[in-house]
């Protein structure tokens, strides 16, 4: 007899859990060596509480009413409750948090651009290597870039938002098409938008930004070139891809944002960034940064990169 | 600042890159683009049976243009050419839409029988159209974009045929030249939207083989501008 599960949710079998369980253990190592200790956070949290971190994952696929009629929800990531909880636990500030759920990741509290943006990208190297990911790629980008470009030009509310919308989701024709459409925005600045949301490379794509012009653009670019530069320092960069055209969807982030690839795997592996004002959404003002990898896929990229070396007779 | 570049060669990427080839209506007019963005597709042309082909530096691989989308997702397929109503079709799938090829050109359509006042009388008398159509999701918005409400019936082929039988009051589909809507004396009701043909690239491919893309993209970008 077959008895349903709720759609997007599956069983693990032994073999796969145990792989998993390793690749888990193996990224605890990495990030308790490196002095992070781990919390806990209740699976549900209040509505409120988690919309307050992030209006949009307020539509948390599962919610719920608690016996006096409050509105529960499940979290939807890590980062929105463990803001809730250095906030309202009087957590010493400047070590990071463990966590470790179907995804795994850090976030280091209390540690500004740039050094605590390059301490996090040094624990996601370290973690990609602890799995055994040793081709993969972390893009670089800058969450404020676009939106502070497009207000330079003039376009704000709904009209920016939609455009932010085409550029996360790298719909260049539609992009071209609507930025065409508002008005006071020339052919030039069209081109620029477009011509920004394709830079991709090594440090060089600094520079080719610089020459687009621009205040935005000149602020998000002296911002990664800073943070590249202590990544530099530590021996960290040559995994970077500086990537301009990267945005997350998440409302949060502000300035560093950060996305992990393999050649193995199609999908995005896992990401993060800087969140330097969602604290102070819950009353402490402290910079903040972090990353989530998504266990499942990391262990998938795994599979794929042992039998690719095993074909290599590596 | 200087490590950067050479670290990214680092990453190495499998093999040549893989392009989905949609067969169909887009076959043609794809293997003359590609032509005239340098690429060999002789082989393609000659041979109607297999689906994968190696040309110099790219492996092209030939589907449902359908099912690019869900090749070029998953990284199956590093890049591919698809219709805009497929991509619209399935927007859920997270592919980079890199470039408008300008070929394809066909509109998306709401047509009723001519002289025949159902759909109207309908949406008028019964609060709503019954629209049958292979494009369940492009109808849905349409319709909520402009605020009626249909009942939608999907069908898999030769939708002209629902409203001749009493299968709904009306359809949505794809046009090119309209014969097909003439023959079954049908007539366009209203215009949805335009499609022409897009390339679409994954999402990792398009951080991880950059160069190779953006390459190919400008000469694409070049063959379609002739």
């Amino acid at each position: 007899m077959i008895h349903p599960i709720p759609p997007g949710t599956r069983d693990v079998l032994p073999d796969e859990m145990r792989e998993l369980r390793r690749l888990q253990r193996a990224l605890l190592d990495v990030f308790e060596d490196r002095g992070y200790g781990e919390v806990s956070t209740p699976a549900i949290e209040y509505d409120e509480v988690l919309a307050r971190g992030d209006g949009r994952t307020a539509a948390s696929a599962y919610r719920f009413f608690d016996e006096g009629g409050d509105l529960l929800a499940l979290r939807s990531d890590m980062t929105v409750p463990i803001a809730r909880l250095v906030a309202s636990r009087a957590v010493r500030p400047q070590r990071g948090q463990m966590r470790e759920f179907v995804q795994a990741g850090v976030e280091l509290i209390g540690a500004p651009a740039p050094q605590g943006t390059a301490e996090v990208v040094e624990v996601l190297e370290a973690a990609l290597d602890g799995a055994g990911l040793d081709r993969a790629v972390i893009g670089l980008g800058d969450a404020d870039l676009f939106r502070q470009l497009l207000s330079e030009y003039g376009v704000e509310g709904e009209a920016r938002d939609s455009i932010i919308n085409r550029l996360a989701t790298h719909d260049l024709v539609g992009l071209e098409a609507e930025l065409s459409d508002v008005e006071g925005i020339g052919e030039e600045q069209v081109a620029t938008c477009v011509a920004l949301s394709q830079l991709r490379g090594g440090s060089e794509v600094l520079g080719e930004a610089r020459r687009l012009g621009g205040a935005a653009v000149e602020r998000a670019t002296a911002r990664l070139q800073e943070t590249f530069e202590e990544l530099e320092r530590r021996d960290v960069a040559e995994r970077v891809q500086i990537d301009l055209g990267l945005l997350r969807d998440l409302g949060y982030y502000s300035g560093a944002i950060l996305e992990v690839y393999d050649p193995a795997l199609g999908h995005v592996l896992g990401g993060g960034g800087r969140y330097d004002g969602l604290l102070k959404r819950f009353g402490v003002d402290l910079p903040a940064a972090g990353f989530a990898l998504y266990l499942e896929r990391v262990h998938v990229a795994q599979m794929e990169e042992e039998s690719r070396r095993g074909r290599d007779g590596q | 600042m200087s490590s950067g570049v050479a670290g990214l060669s680092g990453a190495k990427p499998d093999g040549p890159l893989k392009l989905a080839v949609p067969r169909g209506a887009l076959f043609g007019e794809t293997l003359d683009i590609l032509d005239g963005a340098g690429i060999d597709t002789s082989e393609v042309r000659g041979d109607s049976r297999s689906l994968i082909f190696e040309t110099e530096g790219m492996t092209l691989v030939t589907m449902r243009p359908s099912d690019v989308p869900t090749y070029v997702e998953a990284g199956a397929a590093d890049v591919g050419i698809t219709g805009k109503d497929v991509l619209l079709e399935q927007s859920d799938r997270m592919v980079y839409e890199l470039l408008d090829l300008g070929f394809g050109r066909c509109r998306m359509v709401l047509a009723g029988r001519k002289g025949d006042e159902r759909l109207g009388e309908s949406q008028r008398r019964l609060g709503m159209m019954r629209i049958a159509t292979k494009y369940p999701r492009i109808a849905e918005r349409h319709f909520e974009a402009t605020g009626r409400q249909i009942e939608l019936i999907e069908v898999k082929g030769s939708v002209e045929l629902a409203p001749l039988i009493g299968l709904g009051d009306g359809i949505v589909d794809l046009v090119a030249t309209g014969r097909t809507l003439e023959e079954n004396d049908l007539e366009v009701r209203e215009e949805i939207l335009e499609c022409t043909a897009r390339f679409v690239a994954n999402r990792v491919a398009h951080k991880l083989r950059a160069a190779e893309v953006d390459e190919l993209t400008a000469k694409l970008r070049e063959a379609a501008a002739k």
